[in-house]
């Protein structure tokens, strides 16, 4: 009713709803909040605590979940059904470090490069250069390039640890500071981590195709 | 407001069932009082085959009867229908070739069987079944039964689980969840045997195979990973089985029996008999007699091996994929349970002791955990079951078609559903005033190898240059695994209209028809049956008239009292030929009222002549 101040009321009774889960008057659900952190009652930061956050999603499912609003109202059960799907969509997002930090950003406005923008140091184009010869041969039937390429996926391996122990420190960084710099570090970084993921997705493919699985009796 | 809670909860108060509806047989369960417990059927056991005939009276049969029908009525007895569940013809062309019924013209989106003069879909067939299994509820715990849970292999697509709920509604059911079957298992078996840890559940049934890996934390079945197959299951090892005898009786008689229906379904039970035996016996013979002549042929169980081991070897790649999607190494899993029938198989049991190294567990009974656990969970949402709570996951990557035929995906697979994603639409070209999406589910790059969901419609947009409108449309998977799509322009902040159209399945107005129909049906049901038992009755007291008329009691009446009789037993058998069961139980009354003292005398000479014989 109100059209001075920006409360949000209750569905449900009209008292100020303050952007809680449930009325603090009625108990009823409102309609759900769509910022990850804030549905979690947790600060936008890029640390997390895993462990914490697991027990927050039990306890959030365990209050919120449609299974628990079947005999509720229409209105109750549809806040039900999207607030559980922002909170497995926010789970999703804020256990795994680099969707977070993804989602950080986001919320911030950096965007992502373009891939053709994107700035990769030269021994890593000259590497994925040798790589993708290696890769030729391997589809044309030359399995003696397959150790070369196992070879690939550890440096690869290797250096993705790098990139996300280099994401860590950032991370405590821009906690500390908010610094917008760190951000656009994140960005560089990430954008980094993405395309060395897709090579190792890309070898993994390849190298698994060769594999055979048998079921057969000892 | 209290008012209101109140009317929701007496609204929702009634009895929720779980139902198992299977690929080869079906199961119906309930919470007694806090455990679950499967309703046998009136006619004994608990298990309902899957099993639909339509005779040529018009009548469903289903269950065990239907199965007999098999042999007499193969051409109008559906099994299996499941395997038909939200598919399109070029999905199941190839297995078709082995069912004994035939599918009707116009069958490419939605498939239409064709039964004697009628057509019927599969959900209306498999609406059949659910309605067996609720009479048999009702039958059994003495009341209405209306809403119900009902479980899908995890690994059904959103077509073959719509179906699934549509048939509930023809049914009469208000389907309040589909859950996943080896969820379902997951959640008897924890509730039973293990509150915490990492549970594998190696579901391999009649049609389908799932894997799930669940992490079980104070109450909570967290699905971590499932992945599956809905085309692999004792169906293909019995259809592979009988593929190779039929080559066989036609190389030892000179005859190709694979055109004849009869003799495939009595071959093919022959078949399976042989199949079930080897998982306790080494060997079996397999004995078919037809037309006089006879097929003999000793099975083993090493050949039997040799035979599935490819189809042994696909559950196992799944569950590899599983593993892996759960990120989890095969000794993380603290528990695995076996569910399904096929289970049953001694190779089935050693591979999967194998791949997890630990032996699973087989003491709940394979064929009802699927059941028992719907009927929890039935329980949890009816608000009986207070501390256990169901996290599932979708098991395919859901997605939107984009430029090029390549697939853009929104939702990936193995999301802990409710899970939703929003996406902005605009339009290409100046004035435009529509929007198509078309949304895919599936694994792979192209729109063209993944599974066609629908085609969504925004409609009426405003017509402006290409590029300004802005579309917010939001994709939603509920708890069911079923997806919603809403969508709302962004500058005016208005709800957008979307229209779906299902590339597989039922239209909400076919449904709304089909629902129409079997009210319309139950309804001459009840007629007919209403009909029935007055003739029945009719039956009765007539053949009581005839047998008291040489009685010396009815030479002892009046005149007039034989002429009113005879009077009413002309009337009651002139109203026994018409189709009227009030107007026969009118008479029957008449009958009854002309006869008393008829009744009433012989009762006297019987009861004079037994006391006399007890003194003689
Ligand atoms: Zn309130």
């Amino acid at each position: 009713m109100s059209h001075f101040r920006q409360t949000v009321e209750c569905w449900q009774c009209g008292h100020p709803a303050e952007h809680s889960l449930f009325c603090r008057y009625c108990d009823s659900l409102q309609r759900p909040t769509a910022d990850y952190f804030r549905f979690f009652g947790l600060e936008p930061r890029l640390k997390i605590d895993a462990a914490n956050l697991e027990k927050r999603f039990y306890e959030l499912s365990r209050l919120l979940h449609p299974d628990r609003y079947l005999r509720k109202s229409p209105t109750e059960q549809q806040y039900s059904l999207e607030a559980t799907a922002i909170l497995n969509d926010a789970y999703r997002v804020l256990r795994n470090p680099v969707a977070r930090a993804e989602y950080v950003l986001r919320q911030a406005g950096v965007e992502s490069l373009e891939p053709r923008a994107r700035t990769l140091d030269p021994a890593l184009l000259a590497e994925v250069f040798e790589l993708n010869e290696a890769l030729e041969e391997f589809r044309g039937g030359d399995r003696s390039v397959r150790p070369a390429l196992e070879q690939a996926r550890e440096r690869f391996l290797a250096q993705r640890g790098e990139i996300d122990a280099g994401l860590e420190s950032l991370f405590e960084r821009y906690d500390e500071s908010r610094a917008p710099n760190v951000l656009a570090e994140i960005r560089k970084l990430l954008d980094r981590r993405k395309y060395v993921q897709n090579l190792i997705e890309q070898l993994d493919r390849e190298l698994a195709t060769e594999s055979t699985d048998a079921a057969t009796s000892d | 407001m209290q008012l209101l809670q109140i009317d929701f909860e007496s609204h929702r108060r009634g009895r929720v069932v779980g139902i198992d509806l299977g690929t080869t047989n079906s199961l119906v369960a309930y919470m007694d009082g806090l455990r679950p417990k499967v309703i046998p059927a009136p006619e004994g056991g608990v298990i309902v085959p899957s099993v639909v005939s339509y005779n040529e009276s018009g009548e469903f049969v289903v269950g065990e009867r239907a199965r007999e029908e098999l042999i007499r009525r193969p051409e109008r007895t559906v099994y299996s229908v499941k395997r038909l569940m939200g598919r399109g013809l070029e999905d199941v062309r190839e297995e078709l070739t082995l069912f004994p019924f035939h599918i009707a013209e116009g069958s490419e989106s939605v498939l239409r069987l064709q039964l004697g003069e009628r057509t019927f879909t599969p959900p209306e067939i498999s609406a059949q079944i659910l309605r067996q299994l609720k009479r048999n509820a009702e039958a059994y715990l003495g009341e209405p039964v209306e809403q119900a849970v009902i479980t899908v292999p995890a690994y059904f697509n959103d077509a073959q689980r719509q179906a699934t709920k549509d048939a509930g509604r023809i049914a009469g059911l208000e389907v309040l969840r589909l859950v996943n079957e080896p969820t379902a298992a997951a959640l008897a078996y924890g509730l039973d045997k293990r509150r915490d840890g990492i549970v594998a559940v190696y579901d391999f049934g009649g049609g389908t195979f799932d894997i799930s890996i669940l992490k079980l934390h104070e109450g909570i079945f967290e699905v971590l990973a499932t992945n599956g197959d809905t085309h692999l299951g004792g169906d293909d090892i019995d259809n592979l089985l009988l593929r190779i005898a039929l080559e066989d009786v036609a190389s030892e008689w000179g005859v190709d029996l694979s055109a004849d229906s009869e003799a495939v379904q009595r071959l093919r039970r022959r078949v399976v008999a042989a199949k079930e035996q080897l998982s306790y016996a080494r060997k079996t013979v397999i004995d078919f007699e037809y037309r006089g002549r006879r097929y003999q042929r000793e099975l083993t169980r090493e050949l039997l091996e040799k035979l599935i081991l490819p189809i042994v070897d696909r559950t196992l790649a799944c569950s590899r994929d599983c593993l892996r999607d759960a990120q989890l190494a095969p000794e993380k899993i603290d528990e695995v349970v076996l569910v399904g029938g096929s289970t049953r198989i001694p190779l089935v049991r050693s591979a999967v002791e194998r791949l997890f190294r630990r032996r699973p567990h087989t003491e709940l009974n394979p064929e009802e955990v699927v059941a028992l656990g719907a009927a929890v969970q039935a329980g949890i949402l009816a608000g009986h079951v207070e501390d256990s709570l169901l996290l599932d996951v979708t098991p395919l990557s859901l997605g939107i078609e984009t430029m090029g035929g390549v697939v853009s995906k929104l939702i990936h697979r193995n999301s802990t559903i409710p899970a939703s994603a929003t996406e902005v639409f605009t339009t290409a070209v100046d004035g435009q005033t529509n929007v198509l999406i078309h949304v895919v589910q599936g694994e792979r790059e192209l729109a063209r190898d993944c599974r066609s969901l629908a085609r969504f419609e925004l409609k009426g947009l405003e017509p402006l240059p290409a590029g300004m409108a802005r579309i917010e449309v939001r994709f939603l998977i509920d708890a069911n695994g079923i997806l919603n799509v809403t969508a709302r322009d962004l500058r005016t902040g208005k709800q957008q209209e979307v229209e779906v159209k299902p590339s597989y399945g039922l239209t909400e107005e076919q449904v709304e028809r089909m629902i129409q129909e079997s009210y319309e049906r139950a309804e001459e049901d009840l007629r007919e049956r209403q009909l029935r038992e007055a003739r029945l009755e009719a039956d009765r007291i007539l053949q009581a008239l005839e047998k008291a008329k040489p009685h010396e009691a009815y030479f002892e009446l009046s005149e007039e009292e034989r002429a009113r009789i005879e009077a009413a037993e002309n009337e009651l058998v002139v109203a026994y030929h018409g189709g009227d069961h009030l107007l026969i139980r009118a008479k029957i009354e008449q009958l009854n009222q002309a006869t008393l003292r008829l009744a009433e005398m012989m009762m006297t000479t019987a009861v004079r002549q037994a006391i006399e014989g007890d003194k003689s």
